[in-house]
């Protein structure tokens, strides 16, 4: 049983939104907007002390920052030092258009948190997210860069650096993903960097040992089992179990009218055979919406051999929306809690592991993220 | 010297209209900031130049340059370039 009654955390094209919840998650109270009109491409709450919220902000009209809370966003303080990348002579090096991932530390770095950005970056900040700093070789790395690309290789608002995730064993040992650059993997604290792509596919035509060509939407670490990460891509659903350096393709187990590709992926926070994508359309001209109308979750729960569909209580037809990579989350209850935002605003939830989903929310912004957090009480 | 901030920045300022000092455009904006801390960096970027919705105007003409060189007679007028939906 958690400590405390979760919350939502929803992060939008025009604002940040809260929603509070009952203990028996059916009851859920709307608190916002915060930050109006600014674009929020995440909002997290730390794990490590339950007070800690971070925002990622821009307005599209000035430049980004992050804010900090630690009474639930009540009041909000910038942060001191943004991330931004190291300046140049001639003024030609790149800046930072938003940070786009959040990440804690693990729980043995209390106030280390991780930031990846559009353009690709990754940046650390050591004092709880008020001061950040370049991190790694990887924003200066001439191999990097040319991996990176530029401007125009990226998703249509920038490209992306994301899904950093740690080893819970290891603070030293990250994965992070790049939209596109593929999957990278550092056993040194972020000293040096290898991809991380074998297995995976590109697409046709191109290059698969080049990580150029790779584009993962998201990659996740199993947290009781660090071993185990799965990935969903461009090009599919994939696993890989190290010490393995290939990954898998699960997606081809996925009913064929409905496809392997999406953006998000979560995975249950004690079972590492459970896990949930949410596909979407990416036939000819990548719709990238709901397949055929009919948005639904599916969850397998044998590590991907196997898929069941679950779409009760969602729209049954005529329903074109998309989940994006980080709109999508569960909470840590004993029997498992989902929940998803739509680009159309709409926030979905399901208290039984997704055999069953109720509207929580309508008529928000365009939902980037949505993330569970558990305030300290 | 007077300094016209636009809207989306009054969160730092509080005002439209205010005070700051510096023989060139860098240091006015460096005097901004240490008057509303954090406001430089929402207007440029960590390369020093202007960002892209921002735009600086002085005795009618649009300014590109920190380097700029000011006098104390010049008002500064900052305005958004909006666009978008």
């Amino acid at each position: 049983m958690a400590a405390a009654q979760p919350v939502l955390l929803i992060a939008t094209r025009k604002g940040a939104w809260i929603l509070h919840s009952d203990a028996e998650r059916q009851q859920w109270r709307l608190d916002g907007p915060h930050f109006l009109g600014q674009i929020i491409n995440h909002l997290v709450l730390d794990p490590r002390d339950g007070r800690t919220l971070l925002a990622a902000a821009s307005t599209g009209h000035l430049g980004p920052t992050l804010f900090r809370s630690t009474d639930l966003g009540a009041s909000w303080q910038e942060a001191a030092q943004p991330p931004a990348f190291a300046p140049t002579a001639d003024g030609s090096g790149r800046s930072v258009k938003h940070t786009f991932w959040l990440e804690p530390g693990p729980a043995s770095e209390p106030e280390v948190w991780y930031a990846g950005t559009s353009p690709q970056g990754l940046f650390r900040s050591t004092d709880g997210g008020s001061t950040w700093a370049p991190f790694s070789c990887l924003n200066d790395d001439a191999q990097y860069r040319e991996w990176m690309g530029g401007e125009q290789d990226g998703t249509p608002d920038g490209p992306k650096l994301h899904s950093i995730q740690i080893d819970p064993r290891d603070p030293s040992h990250l994965y992070i993903a790049m939209s596109g650059g593929g999957v990278h993997e550092s056993t040194d604290g972020g000293r040096s960097f290898a991809p991380l792509i074998d297995g995976l596919d590109v697409v046709e035509g191109f290059d698969r040992s080049s990580p150029s060509f790779h584009d993962p939407h998201c990659v996740r670490l199993c947290p009781t089992l660090p071993d185990r990460l799965y990935q969903q891509n461009h090009c599919g659903i994939y696993r890989l179990d190290r010490p393995a350096t290939t990954w898998q393709r699960i997606g081809d187990s996925m009913p064929e009218d409905v496809g392997d590709i999406g953006f998000p992926l979560v995975l249950h926070p004690r079972n590492p055979d459970t896990l949930w994508v949410f596909p979407m359309n990416g036939d000819d001209v990548w719709p990238r919406t709901s397949p055929d109308g009919r948005p639904a979750a599916y969850r397998s729960r044998d590590g991907g051999n196997r898929w069941q569909r679950q779409d009760h209580g969602l729209p049954t037809e005529q329903a074109w929306w998309t989940v994006k990579r980080q709109a999508m989350c569960a909470d840590t209850e004993a029997t498992l809690g989902l929940y998803f935002g739509t680009t159309s605003g709409e926030v979905w939830a399901s208290a039984d592991e997704g055999d069953s989903w109720q509207c929580l929310a309508r008529h928000l912004p365009e939902i980037y993220a949505v993330e569970i957090g558990y305030p300290s009480p | 010297m007077r300094v016209l901030i636009p809207s989306p920045l009054h969160d730092y300022t509080h005002t439209s209209r205010v005070e700051a000092s510096g023989d060139t455009l860098g240091a006015l904006l460096d005097d901004l900031d240490r008057q509303f801390p954090g406001i430089r960096f929402r207007m440029v970027d960590e390369q020093g130049q202007i960002r892209r919705h921002m735009r600086c105007f002085i005795g009618g003409v649009q300014i590109f340059s920190l380097a700029h060189v000011l006098d104390e007679a010049d008002e500064v007028l900052f305005v958004q370039a909006l666009s978008g939906g």
